[in-house]
């Protein structure tokens, strides 16, 4: 019962509570970049969960005998063989949309939550828990990716998933679109406010001020 | 010349790594908060840039893109699956030897850069500009001036953001957005920014 226990908290702890993007920060050059609109955001979120779980798993498998100096070496080739077998699947069965994530697809090789998780999590697990915390990383990054994606392709082009959610005026409808929202600004923008809003909630996750500027107006004053 | 003096803008400007195409994001935020960290870590990465970008453009050319074997008689191989990883590895290597050679020929510029270093490897921004490279088909002397411009363009932006987070410091920010909020938010409004040269044709 336990381990079913220990098995939902790897899956649901890093949705909210330990997101690798708003909290962690890792793996966020890809986040901003692919999520003009849903459909390749959601290809990419597929991407990196299956990237994420299966290095963890692999790397996880192997730890024992990978020896300390060149981890980064042996992780890195684990996952740049991953990425090179998605990017090829991409290519033959959905490459109109493997055009337009052009190079990000091949940057998940450097996208730090791959790297963070093969480092911090299946170093010291074992391959089923790393392959679990895989799949629950990459589902905390598809969470905020497909967020990102939701309001800049219905703000930017009132369209979902290329399905027209606001008529547009230029057809006759209401919605002006916004075409800030298609420019990498409003990726900023939206993550900056996302995580505003996560914080608001969970104020456990503020960050702690390096310093605070003195109050003068009274108190202490006089004591210069 | 005039091409090159275009690309160069271009890639500095226009394309910017980190603020238009969100490239070297992660150390982008987390090593912009001083300046002379940030300059640092700018120099280091324009070096690796310079170095890798070409390199990856002659491994390339000579021997993944396909037919690139004929010089060895070899015809009708096409080895560009190989390309992901045979940059990464190359920029793996590549960073190592550097390392190697700064710490035992210029040690004081080892020290200054000896932390960032190991960092380069896992940036997307040297990883993405050698991607760049080989997807828009760049010969070798654009390669070294792509190089040049991407890194220096990098290096710009985070110096730029180190200096405005150092004078954000001392603003009154509401609670939840302190920290990595207000830095998204203020990167986003460095890159409208750079959006205004955007329309530039050169």
């Amino acid at each position: 019962m336990s381990a079913a226990i220990e098995t939902k908290k790897i899956l649901t702890e890093p949705l909210v509570n330990n997101n690798p993007i708003t909290l962690q920060v890792l793996g966020i050059c890809s986040a901003l970049a692919v999520t003009s609109q849903m459909s390749t955001s959601l290809i990419m979120a597929v991407a990196l969960t299956a990237v994420t779980a299966c290095s963890s798993a692999a790397i996880s498998s192997i730890r024992n005998h990978i020896p300390g100096s060149i981890r980064i070496i042996v992780q890195m080739t684990i996952i740049a063989s991953l990425v090179i077998v998605v990017d090829q699947v991409l290519k033959a069965f959905a490459y109109e949309i493997s055009k337009q994530l052009s190079v990000f697809v091949g940057l998940i090789i450097t996208n730090c939550i791959v790297m963070g998780r093969a480092e911090a999590f299946a170093m010291k697990n074992p391959p089923m828990a790393s392959f679990i915390d895989g799949i629950g990383n990459g589902a905390g990054y598809s969470l905020i990716l497909i967020i990102v994606a939701f309001f800049r392709e219905l703000f930017g082009s009132g369209k979902l998933l290329g399905i027209e959610i606001f008529p547009l005026t230029k057809d006759g409808g209401w919605y002006d679109p916004n075409g800030l929202m298609l420019l990498p600004p409003s990726a900023f923008f939206i993550i900056g406010l996302l995580i505003w809003v996560f914080r608001q909630w969970k104020p456990e996750q503020l960050e702690k001020a390096d310093f605070k500027i003195m109050d003068i107006s009274h108190g202490e004053g006089g004591h210069h | 010349m005039n091409e090159y003096v275009s690309l160069f803008i271009k890639a500095v400007f226009v394309e910017n790594l980190a603020l238009a195409f969100f490239l070297g994001m992660c150390t982008f935020l987390a090593v912009s908060k001083k300046i002379s960290t940030a300059i640092g870590l700018g120099i280091a990465v324009m070096v690796v840039q310079v170095i890798t970008v070409p390199v990856n453009n002659l491994v390339y050319h000579t021997l993944l893109k396909e037919d690139a074997l004929s010089w060895l008689g070899i015809t009708g191989v096409d080895l560009s699956f190989l390309t992901l990883l045979s940059c990464i590895g190359m920029i793996a290597a590549l960073v190592q030897i550097l390392e190697m050679v700064l710490d035992k020929f210029f040690p004081a510029l080892f020290h200054a850069l000896g932390v960032f270093l190991p960092l380069i490897t896992v940036n997307c921004a040297i990883l993405g500009g050698s991607l760049f490279m080989i997807e828009r088909d760049y010969d070798f002397t654009q390669s070294v001036v792509y190089g040049v411009g991407s890194g220096f363009g990098w290096a710009l932006a985070i110096t730029v953001m180190a200096g405005v987070r150092e004078k954000l410091k001392y603003s009154d920010i509401p609670k939840g957005l302190e920290g990595l909020g207000i830095t998204f938010i203020s990167a986003g409004l460095m890159s409208l920014g750079f959006m205004a040269f955007s329309g530039i044709q050169l």
